[in-house]
């Protein structure tokens, strides 16, 4: 990635990890004013491109030069805010930036289909500031950064999600609902860093750890991490506490679903192993404890019980919203090891699991745009009506199952192979287990779209639609994704364990 | 320029680039039909020459995926063997298949060909596999690529079909076959077939061994070991050209070939043999083979028998591999090929008779030997092949697997071959008897079914006949895979 650093005039390559966020939220007030939602997207699309290309400049500074700590307006810390990245922040924040442009450019068709014409451009302006707080909590090395952002991302989020409403008034309750918790969740974490300032008297999270290191724990440093790792695991969609995200995932514009199922509960999971990692550390006793008995326990209950609720479902995107919360728990699985290499393998299937749903859930969005599938029975003969996005909707989902040839395959063998090196017989059966109800709930999507007929209207068969490329394009890539980094999974692995490597210094 | 390296990734790009041009002349079905013969032809000769030179074992890196996993091709006579086996009944099925689905006026012809071509590369995937990683690979891409051909018909039954189909073998593959491969990785640090065996050079204990030959055993579901096997009599929803190349060879030998493989390379005959599940796992196999010929004997669907006759024969290999005896293996080896040609050529008479009187149960087909004597006369010598009688190639594996019984301490499971034997004479030669001797019960048939149809179980018979002959070579070719390992006293 030396090239893109090398396009940059070296002051302003500096200046990335500012320019990440500041980019998009200053962006997001243009958009609002913008007349109309063409307009609106334009604004939408340069932003995402920027902020992809800078996301990828910093991954590349950090690969090759090591941790960047950014001192906002010059003010050293612990005292001002720094934007800290390491190797694992960075591969989550390139994802993000890669991911919101792909979304982005697949949102033009799909958005002008699905919200009406005179909200595009504040919806566009929404979008734009959830992204801001996504890659804001990802960036920043700031404790109290983090909460701000993270609700700057939750409310803007509500608010996209309600957007479906045009659609389906459901939106409005699955967004209420989703409110609600959130809202909850973030109270949680609140409430924790406080606890932490009290007990450390900084925000700063790199100094609350080393403060932490010194003085040692209590009971309030205790509390404190039982109300984080609640607060963001709700954020996370860890099961127990992801009752809002299949009616969010379910009701939302198509767009939304797409943009939230490959970085939402990423960024929230990549928080999570910041605040166990480099704030509190993983060798103190609650801390390791909690790998196991809440972790890992939790991740085998959501691939079981999730996956079981996914074969059941009639709605297409509950579906594949149940299929994440279980894929939630496989990175659960893989961070409660407490190994590098789990760690390593639960971050390779974070970023194999956004690139998946990116693409089914843009499959789905296709679907949505030319024949209104919503229904599992709506797939109906989709294989013979739309070829290219049944094709690429396959792809992704014999990943999801973990079929040879994808990234799905690569993520199974690095989880099931850390899961043996700890000597953990039961969690390899968990996700043998899970994979194969992944089998029968894709295997049900598919069967519908290949072996059965579409549907015919008075005695007519639907003709073949040909999907804008707008939508093919994005879709197309994440799905020939799937299929590249299983040839080239060097590429993520490498990546997955520089960043675990990061926080846990390959232990 | 011509090099070993190229004619191994040509077994491989062969058939797929045979596929691209019999998708792109869909429209032409003489030039698409030309296309899979000259695939097929183009195939076997390159095989024919990988044959040749798989002694001195070249090998071929696909891809390197990540930092210690691999795609890689490595030729070995076993290997060598099963393509060999694969790709030549390709042509004859090939020809069989043309006149088949024009005979019949099946639909969809040009998927039916292009997913039979990919079958068949994956199936050499399978064969030239250099470790259990690229096995795996090419072993999943078979099951998905030849699941549009057992539901070609499209109807309710073709689907319940496929279901079990795809349910079954990929069920076992990702539940069991998968971590085995995995557990294999981690426990010698690679997959690679290794003469002697992998995990035995690793020093793994016998235990473990014995856990992972269950999930081997059972997780290669397309060797049809029961309980598993119900995706086989459930594929034969598919035109018959499929269950005779696929569900006789390319498929079902795909997984018996992979346990003896597995078997060879991965444990090595003497970790077979410490591992305490060995035994257990060759009484199953012998239980499948008796069983599934009793239930076969209550089948009167033909087709339903053969492939309950197909489940009995698979276990045969089975069975040999887990006796562990070098006799033993390679009589299990020489079942791949023997059992073959022999069942190709009883599905082929089975898909001529359907192409000529529509008839598919046994108990119509009274008297039709008589319109078809050259039919009837393959499908007799391919019964009598698989029955074990000589001068047919059949008959050696049986003596294979018998004297390597005996040398591996099992004497008892003599008894299961040879009654398996008595009732393959009890289910396939009633048709032969029918046939020719009961009277017909209609006037004359309706119309001789095509020349390409009766041809290709013709020229398979001979095979076997030929066969029989030629087993100085094929014994001489693959003893060095097992007799390294013999004990002193072997033979």
């Amino acid at each position: 990635m030396d090239f893109l650093v090398n396009l940059l005039p070296s002051g302003l390559a500096h200046h990335a990890p500012a320019l990440v966020i500041v980019i998009p939220l200053v962006a997001a007030a243009v958009a609002a004013l913008m007349p109309n939602g063409r307009l609106g997207w334009i604004v939408a699309m340069v932003t995402a491109s920027l902020v992809a290309f800078f996301s990828l400049v910093v991954l590349g500074l950090v690969l090759s030069d090591g941790l960047i700590s950014y001192h906002m307006g010059g003010w050293e810390p612990p005292y001002g805010i720094e934007l800290r990245v390491d190797a694992l922040n960075a591969v989550v924040l390139a994802l993000v930036g890669v991911m919101g442009l792909l979304c982005v450019i697949f949102a033009l068709p799909s958005v002008g289909d699905e919200i009406e014409e005179g909200k595009q451009a504040l919806f566009y302006s929404a979008f734009l500031v959830a992204l801001a707080g996504l890659l804001g909590v990802t960036i920043t090395g700031d404790a109290f950064n983090v909460f701000v952002f993270l609700e700057i991302s939750s409310i803007s989020t509500y608010t996209i999600i309600a957007m479906g409403a045009g659609k389906d008034r459901r939106a409005l309750t699955a967004s209420y609902n989703y409110l609600i918790l959130g809202t909850i969740g973030a109270t949680f974490f609140v409430i924790g860093v406080g606890f932490l300032y009290m007990a450390t008297g900084s925000l700063n999270m790199a100094d609350i750890g080393q403060i932490l290191q010194e003085q040692g724990y209590n009971r309030v440093t205790q509390a404190a991490f039982a109300f984080i790792v609640v607060g963001l695991g709700l954020k996370a969609a860890m099961f127990p506490l992801h009752v809002w995200l299949p009616n969010a995932y379910a009701f939302a514009p198509n767009f939304v679903t797409a943009f939230l199922a490959s970085t939402a509960t990423k960024v929230a999971f990549y928080a999570l192993i910041r605040f166990l990692f480099s704030v509190f550390h993983p060798d103190v006793a609650f801390v390791e404890l909690s790998f196991t008995w809440v972790f890992a326990a939790v991740g085998v209950i959501a691939m079981m019980v999730a996956s079981s609720q996914a074969i059941f479902q009639t709605d297409a995107r509950r579906l594949l919203a149940y299929s994440s919360v279980a894929q939630v728990g496989y990175m659960m699985l893989g961070l409660g090891m407490g190994t590098a290499a789990g760690l390593s393998a639960g971050i390779l299937h974070l970023i194999n699991h956004a690139i998946m749903k990116g693409a089914l859930f843009m499959a789905l969005g296709a679907f949505a745009l030319h024949f209104g599938v919503r229904q599992i029975r709506d797939l109906n003969g989709l294989g013979r009506t739309m070829p290219a996005s049944a094709g690429a909707f396959t792809i992704a989902g014999l990943s999801l199952v973990g079929v040879p040839l994808t990234i799905g395959f690569t993520s199974k063998w690095y989880l099931i192979t850390a899961a043996l090196e700890r000597g953990w017989w039961w969690a390899v059966a968990a996700l043998i287990i899970s994979s194969l109800m992944a089998l029968a709930y894709v295997a049900r999507m598919l069967s519908a779209i290949w072996m059965e007929s579409p549907p015919e209207h008075h005695g007519a068969k639907p003709a073949a639609r040909h999907a804008f490329y707008m939508v093919l394009v994005p879709m197309g890539i994440l799905a020939f994704a799937n299929l590249y980094f299983f040839f080239h999974a060097d590429v993520l692995v490498g990546l997955a364990e520089a960043a675990a490597n990061a926080v846990t210094g390959g232990h | 320029m011509w090099s070993a390296e190229l004619s191994l990734a040509l077994a491989l790009t062969i058939p797929a680039v045979g596929g691209v041009f019999v998708a792109l002349l869909g429209n032409k079905p003489n030039l698409r039909e030309g296309a899979t013969l000259v695939s097929a032809v183009l195939l076997a000769i390159n095989v024919a020459y990988l044959v040749e030179i798989a002694p001195s074992e070249p090998t071929l890196v696909l891809a390197n995926i990540a930092p210690g996993l691999q795609l890689t091709f490595k030729l070995e006579p076993l290997g060598a063997i099963f393509a060999a086996v694969a790709s030549g009944l390709w042509i004859v099925n090939s020809l069989y298949s043309i006149g088949y689905m024009r005979g019949n006026n099946e639909k969809n012809q040009t998927r039916f060909y292009v997913c039979f071509c990919i079958a068949i590369a994956s199936a050499m995937g399978v064969a030239l596999s250099g470790n259990l990683l690229t096995m795996f690979l090419f072993y999943e891409v078979l099951s998905l690529s030849t699941y549009p051909l057992v539901t070609h018909k499209g109807d309710e039954n073709a689907k319940r079909g496929g279901k079990i189909y795809l349910t079954i073998l990929m069920g076992t593959s990702i539940g069991l076959f998968l971590p085995a491969v995995i557990a294999t990785h981690f426990l010698a640090g690679s997959t690679d077939f290794v003469a002697g065996g992998l995990l035995a050079l690793n020093d793994v204990q016998p235990m473990i061994a014995g856990i992972l030959l269950i999930m081997f055993a059972f997780g290669i579901g397309k060797a049809a070991l029961m309980p598993m096997h119900p995706w086989l009599p459930n594929a034969m929803v598919a035109p018959t050209p499929v269950s005779a190349l696929l569900h006789a060879v390319a498929v079902v030998k795909a997984g018996v070939f992979s346990i003896l493989k597995v078997g060879t390379y991965i444990f090595g005959p003497a970790l077979i043999a410490a591992a305490p599940s060995s035994e257990p796992l060759a009484w199953i196999a012998a239980i499948s083979i008796v069983l599934a010929s009793v239930v076969a004997i209550t089948k009167d669907n033909l087709k339903a028998r053969l492939a309950f006759s197909t489940v009995s024969q698979l276990s045969y290999v089975t069975l040999g591999v887990m006796l562990a005896s070098p006799l033993a293996m390679l009589g299990a080896a020489l079942q791949i090929i023997m059992h073959a040609w022999g069942k190709i050529t009883l599905f082929m008479s089975a898909g001529a008779i359907y192409t000529a009187t529509k008839k598919t149960e046994i108990s119509q087909m009274r008297g039709l030997g008589k319109y078809m004597p050259w039919l009837f006369g393959a499908y007799t010598v391919g019964a009598l092949s698989i029955i074990g009688l000589p001068p047919l190639g059949g008959s050696w594996p049986k003596l294979f697997l018998m004297q390597g019984a005996w040398d591996a301490g099992q004497a008892i499971m003599i008894v299961a071959l040879v009654a398996s034997s008595i009732l393959n004479v009890a289910y396939l030669l009633p048709l032969s008897a029918r046939g020719f001797f009961a009277p017909a019960d209609e006037a004359k048939l309706k119309k001789q079914p095509p020349a390409l149809v009766i041809l290709p179980p013709v020229i398979t018979a001979a095979g076997v006949i030929v066969l029989f002959f030629l087993i100085g070579p094929i014994r001489d070719y693959l003893e060095p895979v097992f007799m390294p390992l013999a004990s002193a006293g072997a033979l």
